[in-house]
């Protein structure tokens, strides 16, 4: 790969742009648990390249957790949004690559985030917007970690949705069984119970979250738990 | 029609001329739009009682192009959903409009939960946020109008009080209203009417206004000489900085009246909070009068 160009690479160069940013070769579960979703959902799922990113028809994923964002930076550099050497000083104060991501800065982005709870809710209001426009192919896919569950922010937006039955919105909950207080009964639970369907895969089996990604139910929200390792 | 009628009617014919508008409700006032629901079922959104939701979906509206409205009481939409405003618009680079009932202490008997004296204070803590205090409902569809035709985020502050007549446009200019010599009064929104009965026969110039961010920066540089008061119908002190700013070259002395800050757990009228916090004719002429 050159510095500079955009490149598109494939799934193998991903650790490579990881270690661009983190320094170290290994990289710990706890700094992938969203690599494989994040892979998929760009690969083979979202309706959004580096030319349409202001395409007001496509489809939009909002990364929630934007702790740890990493390997959504190595994802949309490998797919092409922005130059791989914009990877190498991130976090400093004129990179557009911050620890948690900035709509702003970096093409591609679709929300900043950081805050935890805030990238559900603004996903019904994308999916509003995108339906009052008449842009009904258009899917809305939001990331939350299972730990951000514990934001009360989210229960209103799953009620709310479940009630509505909004289709065109799939959530992906990386289950890293980090929450400290847990989901008795399972995540997928919460959200059936407000009239969500539901899939729960290995986050690492990319055929099964490309499968679970693309089976959401007409006239209901969607949800895919994916599994990984636990944090701890 | 009180602001909030006034707010209703103008809103329901904005969502019909203008597809690129939507309201966001948070079951408050949601009766009102019923008819507006019915003819424009995607762009009249209730979510329920969850303001922190409401807030956040107006800013997804946003990022997808739609002019957002987001209404209910304003201890509901600034304080409890503070968060959302500050990330949702603004640090996502969207914008939209906010509108409140309720204002400091409209509902005095419903007690603190539903009193609001900080919100300007706070909405001020952000970056481009214009802020506008009717004092009349006559001010308020006008200034509807423009905040919702534009494509900057507006805070529109609507009280059940309001001055016996209209005064001001929606420039943002200072209206002067009486000219004296020895300060410059300025009455934000609804303490209109009050500040002028307070004033009478004292030698100040008495201006109001129905905007308070960004302030007249010009127009309190021509109307002020070296002392100015304030009289807002919210925290007291909270546009002191702007004044200051406006007279920055120019020494000058400023009495800030407005809410106190004390938590008084008391229910009554209106009328009995702004006795509490020294807001009657009476007590301001005294405080007025001291300071000149």
């Amino acid at each position: 790969m050159t510095a500079t160009t955009k490149a598109r690479l494939g799934y193998a160069d991903l650790p490579a742009l990881l270690t661009r940013m983190t320094g170290d070769e290994k990289h710990e579960p706890s700094a992938t648990s969203t690599l494989d979703v994040l892979w998929v959902l760009y690969d083979r799922v979202l309706r959004v390249d580096p030319d349409t990113v202001d395409d007001p028809a496509r489809d939009r994923f909002l990364l929630s957790k934007g702790h740890g964002p990493a390997a959504y930076y190595a994802v949309l550099a490998a797919k092409g949004f922005f130059p791989v050497d914009w990877l190498d000083d991130w976090g400093s104060y004129d990179s557009p690559l911050g620890y948690h991501p900035d709509r702003t800065r970096l093409p591609g982005v679709e929300i900043s985030s950081g805050s935890l709870g805030h990238g559900l809710p603004l996903g019904i209001g994308v999916v509003h917007g995108l339906r009052a426009q008449g842009h009904t192919d258009a899917r809305t896919y939001v990331l939350v970690g299972d730990a951000e569950l514990d934001e009360g922010s989210n229960h209103e937006a799953i009620a709310y949705a479940g009630a509505v039955g909004m289709s065109g919105l799939t959530v992906v909950v990386i289950d890293n069984h980090s929450s400290t207080h847990g989901w008795p009964g399972g995540i997928g639970a919460r959200f059936a119970a407000h009239g969500w369907s539901t899939a729960t895969v290995d986050g690492r089996d990319h055929r099964a979250i490309e499968s679970a990604l693309t089976t959401a139910l007409p006239g209901r929200p969607h949800v895919v738990v994916a599994t990984v390792e636990d944090k701890n | 029609m009180d602001m909030r009628e006034t707010f209703v009617a103008g809103t329901t014919a904005i969502l019909d001329d203008d597809p690129r508008t939507a309201l966001v409700l948070a079951d408050i006032s949601a009766s009102a739009f019923d008819d507006a629901e019915r003819r424009h079922p995607d762009r009249v959104i209730n979510v329920g009682i969850r303001e922190s939701l409401m807030v956040s979906v107006a800013g997804g509206l946003a990022q997808t192009g739609l002019r957002p409205i987001a209404h209910t009481y304003a201890p509901f939409l600034v304080e409890r959903a503070f968060e959302q405003i500050k990330l949702d618009f603004g640090n996502q680079d969207g914008n939209g409009v906010l509108v409140s009932v309720g204002a400091s202490y409209d509902n005095a008997q419903a007690g603190r939960t539903h009193h609001a004296p900080g919100d300007v204070a706070l909405m001020d803590t952000l970056p481009g946020w214009e802020i506008r205090v009717p004092g009349h409902p006559a001010e308020v569809d006008p200034l509807l109008r423009q905040a919702v035709s534009g494509d900057g985020s507006v805070y529109m502050r609507l009280s059940t009080r309001n001055n016996a007549e209209p005064h001001g446009d929606t420039d943002g200019r200072l209206v002067p209203l009486r000219t004296g010599r020895r300060a410059l009064v300025v009455a934000v929104g609804p303490m209109l009417d009050a500040v002028l009965a307070a004033t009478v026969g004292l030698d100040v110039t008495v201006a109001y206004t129905n905007t308070v961010r960004p302030l007249d920066a010009t127009g309190l540089r021509e109307l002020a000489g070296d002392a100015v008061v304030l009289v807002e119908p919210y925290l007291a002190g909270t546009s002191s900085a702007a004044v200051d700013q406006a007279l920055l070259d120019r020494p000058h002395r400023t009495l800030a009246l407005g809410v106190g800050r004390t938590d008084l757990h008391r229910f009554g009228s209106p009328a009995d909070h702004d006795a509490a916090h020294g807001l009657t004719p009476d007590a301001l002429r005294d405080r007025i009068s001291a300071f000149l």
